[in-house]
C-alpha cells in the first residue's frame, strides 16, 4: 500500500505574546498508522492539536489534511474537511444536555440527511461498536463512568465514518485495566475500519501497546520516528521520558518478548 | 448512482458502484429502499466496481440483505463479501438485536399522576429550601461567635461585585423611573390644578417603594444569576466536593459571604437609588413645571414624614437575604449538565424576584397595620 501522508504539518510556528510554543514544527502521519504525540506539560501538544483541527490559526506554517492546506481555507471548505475526521477530547466533551445516543446523532444530523430510523440505527451501531451496552444509549453523560465517557466520545467521533481520528489523552484518568481495554478497542477499530489515528498521550503503556510511530515535541520542534528507534534518540528529554524508571520496566518487557 | 440492477434468467444481478460512505448514505438508503425485489428468486451482488465502503455503507447493504432475506430471496456475492459486513454481524449479534431504546416520552402521564407528582416535588423542594436556609443560619450563628470565620475579605469582594459595580445601572434606572412618574402624574394632576402633589408622589413613591424595589429587581437579575451560575459551575467542576473533602464547609466560604455581602450592598444601593430618584423628580419639576428647586426641596420636606425613608430602607436587607439565598440555593442544586445550570439560573432569578415582591406586599400590609 502506498503510504501517502494523510496529515502533514510543515514549518509550524505558534506564538503567544513573547512565548514561542512551536518553532518550525514538522510532522507527517501516514495512512493506516497509529501516530503518538508525546511531550512534556506545556510543550504544546494541545496547541498543535487545536491548530490541526482548525480551531486556531498558526502564525506561520502549513497543515495539510489529505493534501489540502487547512490554514488557508474558508469556513465552508473547513466545514467539509471537518466531516472527514473525528476527534475525542481529553475530558470527553460530551454534550451534557443530550443522551449518549443524541450525542452520537448530532454530527450525523448536521452532515447527513437521514430519516429517523436510519439515524437511530446508525448511531446505535456506533455505540455497540465501541463496546457500550445498548442501555447506555439512553443515559446522560453525567450518569456514565469515566471509561464509558471515553467510549461514548469515541462513538461520537466515529459518527461520520472518518478515515482520520484524533484522540486527545484517550486513556488519561482510566485505571490500567480500563486503559488497556481502551487501547485494545482503538487497535481493533484501527484494523477493522482502516483508520489513521493520531493520539496525544502521556501513557507509556498506551504508546507501547498501540503506536507504530511516535513524535516527541521538544524545544518547539518534533522528533518523530518509529517506536523502536525513537526510544534511543539522544535528546535528553526523550531519553528521560523513555528511560525513566517506569519506562525501563516496560522496555525490558518489550525487548524480552 | 450507487447501484445498477439487471434482470437475467436466473434472477437479479445487482452491481454496487461508486462510494458507499457515510456522506452519501441517505441517497444510497433511498436507492436501496426503491429496489424491487419482488418475484425474484436469486440476487447476485457484485462489488467489483465499489470504490469505497465504510461502516454506514455496509449498514445500508445489510439493510438490503435483510430485506432480501425477509422476501425469501437467495443472496450470493460474486467474489468475497466485504469484510465490513462481517464486522457488522459481529457487533450487532453479540448483545442481541433488540437494542432500540424506548423514547423517553413513551409513558403518557395521567393528569392526576402529574398533579400528584408535582405536588410532592414542590413539597420536597420547599423542605430542601428550608433546610438550606437553616444550614445558612446555623453557619451564620457559628460565624457570629467566631467572627474570623465570616471571611471579611470574601464579603468585601461580594460587596464590590454586587454593589459598587451596580451603581451606574441602579442610579440610571432610578433616575429614569422617577422622571417617568413625575411626567405622567404632572399631566394628570395639572388638570386638577394640583401640580404640587407631583412632588409628593415622587418623593413618597421613590423613598417608600420604588427605590428599594427597583434596586432589588435589578440586583436579582445581576447578582442572583451570577451567584447561581458561579456556584453551579463550581458544582459541575466538583469544586464544591473538593471543598467538602478538605473539611471546609461550603456554606461558610461560598454561601455566607455572598449573603452578607449582598446584605451590606443592597441598602447602600437603595440609598443611591433614592438620591438619584429624587434628583430626577427635581429636574423634571424644574423644567416641566417651572418649580424652583427650593420650593421642590421644601415640598419634599413637607410630604415625607420622619419614617418614610426608613420604611423603604429597612426592606433592603430582607430583600438582599432573599435574593442571595435563592441564587446560592439554586446554584448548589446544579448537577450533571450544562442545561441544568441554565435551568437553575433561570429559576434562581425568577424566584428571587418573586420572593422580593411577595415580601414587599407583606411589608405593605405590616406597615399599614402599624400606621407608618
Amino acid at each position: 500500500m502506498k503510504l501517502y501522508p494523510v496529515l502533514q504539518v510543515q514549518g509550524l510556528v505558534n506564538r503567544f505574546g513573547s512565548q514561542v510554543v512551536h518553532d518550525g514544527l514538522d510532522m507527517e502521519v501516514r495512512a493506516d498508522e497509529v501516530f503518538g504525540i508525546v511531550g512534556g506539560s506545556g510543550a504544546g501538544k494541545s496547541v498543535l492539536l487545536r491548530t490541526i483541527l482548525g480551531l486556531q490559526r498558526p502564525v506561520a506554517g502549513v497543515v495539510r489534511i489529505d493534501g489540502s492546506d487547512i490554514t488557508r481555507m474558508g469556513e465552508a471548505q473547513l466545514r467539509s474537511v471537518k466531516a472527514h475526521y473525528g476527534v475525542t477530547f481529553q475530558q470527553g466533551a460530551l454534550y451534557t444536555g443530550l443522551t449518549v445516543l443524541q450525542n452520537v446523532q448530532l454530527p450525523m444530523i448536521e452532515h447527513l440527511e437521514l430519516d429517523r430510523t436510519a439515524l437511530q440505527e446508525l448511531a446505535l451501531l456506533r455505540i455497540r461498536l465501541v463496546g457500550l451496552p445498548a442501555e447506555a444509549a439512553r443515559k446522560y453523560p453525567a450518569e456514565l463512568s469515566g471509561g464509558m465517557v471515553k467510549r461514548a466520545a469515541l462513538a461520537r467521533a466515529l459518527a461520520l465514518d472518518p478515515r482520520l481520528l484524533f484522540l486527545d489523552e484517550p486513556t488519561s484518568g482510566l485505571d490500567p485495566v480500563s486503559a488497556a481495554a481502551f487501547d485494545e478497542l482503538v487497535l481493533y477499530l484501527q484494523k477493522q475500519l482502516r483508520l489513521t489515528i493520531v493520539m496525544i498521550t502521556h501513557d507509556l503503556d498506551s504508546i507501547f501497546r498501540t503506536c507504530n510511530r511516535v513524535g516527541v515535541i521538544v524545544d518547539g520542534r518534533m522528533e518523530s520516528d518509529t517506536l523502536q528507534r525513537i526510544v534511543d534518540h539522544p535528546h535528553p528529554w526523550i531519553r528521560a521520558y523513555f528511560h525513566g524508571e517506569r519506562a525501563r520496566a516496560r522496555l525490558g518487557a518489550a525487548h524480552g518478548a | 448512482m450507487s447501484l445498477e440492477l439487471r434482470r437475467t434468467d436466473e434472477g437479479l444481478e445487482l452491481e454496487l458502484t461508486g462510494e458507499w460512505v457515510a456522506q452519501r448514505v441517505a441517497a444510497i438508503e433511498s436507492a436501496v429502499a426503491a429496489l424491487d425485489l419482488a418475484a425474484a428468486r436469486k440476487l447476485s451482488i457484485s462489488t467489483q466496481r465499489l470504490t469505497a465502503l465504510d461502516l454506514s455503507g455496509a449498514w445500508a447493504l445489510r439493510q438490503l440483505l435483510q430485506r432480501a432475506h425477509a422476501a425469501d430471496v437467495a443472496v450470493s456475492f460474486r467474489g468475497t463479501p466485504p469484510d465490513q459486513l462481517r464486522l457488522l454481524d459481529e457487533i450487532l449479534t453479540d448483545t442481541g438485536a433488540a437494542g432500540a431504546p424506548a423514547s423517553s416520552g413513551a409513558h403518557a402521564r395521567q393528569p392526576l399522576t402529574a398533579i400528584g407528582r408535582n405536588a410532592v416535588l414542590a413539597g420536597r423542594d420547599l423542605l430542601r429550601g428550608l433546610a438550606f436556609v437553616g444550614h445558612a443560619s446555623t453557619t451564620l450563628l457559628g460565624g457570629l461567635v467566631r467572627p474570623r470565620r465570616l471571611r471579611p475579605i470574601s464579603i468585601a469582594r461580594h460587596v464590590y461585585d454586587t454593589g459598587i459595580t451596580a451603581v451606574p445601572i441602579v442610579a440610571l434606572i432610578a433616575f429614569l423611573i422617577s422622571v417617568i412618574i413625575a411626567y405622567m402624574s404632572a399631566k394628570q394632576l395639572r388638570g386638577l390644578g394640583a401640580d404640587i402633589y407631583v412632588v409628593d408622589l415622587v418623593a413618597i413613591g421613590v423613598l417608600r417603594e420604588l427605590g428599594v424595589l427597583l434596586t432589588s429587581i435589578i440586583v436579582a437579575g445581576r447578582s442572583g444569576s451570577s451567584f447561581a451560575a458561579e456556584l453551579g459551575s463550581m458544582r459541575l467542576n466538583e469544586e464544591v466536593d473538593a471543598l467538602v473533602a478538605t473539611g471546609v464547609d461550603p456554606f461558610e466560604v461560598l454561601v455566607l459571604p455572598r449573603v452578607l455581602g449582598l446584605t451590606i450592598a443592597l441598602p447602600l444601593l437603595t440609598i443611591i437609588a433614592d438620591l438619584t430618584g429624587l434628583t430626577g423628580g427635581a429636574l423634571l419639576c424644574r423644567y416641566l413645571l417651572d418649580m424652583p428647586l427650593t420650593q421642590y426641596a421644601s415640598r419634599v420636606n413637607e410630604a415625607i414624614s420622619s419614617t418614610t425613608f426608613w420604611v423603604g430602607l429597612v426592606k433592603a436587607p430582607v430583600f438582599a437575604v432573599l435574593i442571595a439565598l435563592a441564587g446560592c440555593y439554586r446554584g448548589m442544586q446544579v448537577r450533571g449538565s450544562a442545561r441544568e445550570l441554565g435551568r437553575l439560573v433561570t429559576v434562581a432569578v425568577v424566584q428571587a424576584i418573586f420572593w422580593v415582591i411577595l415580601a414587599d406586599a407583606l411589608f405593605a400590609v405590616l406597615f399599614m397595620e402599624m400606621d407608618i
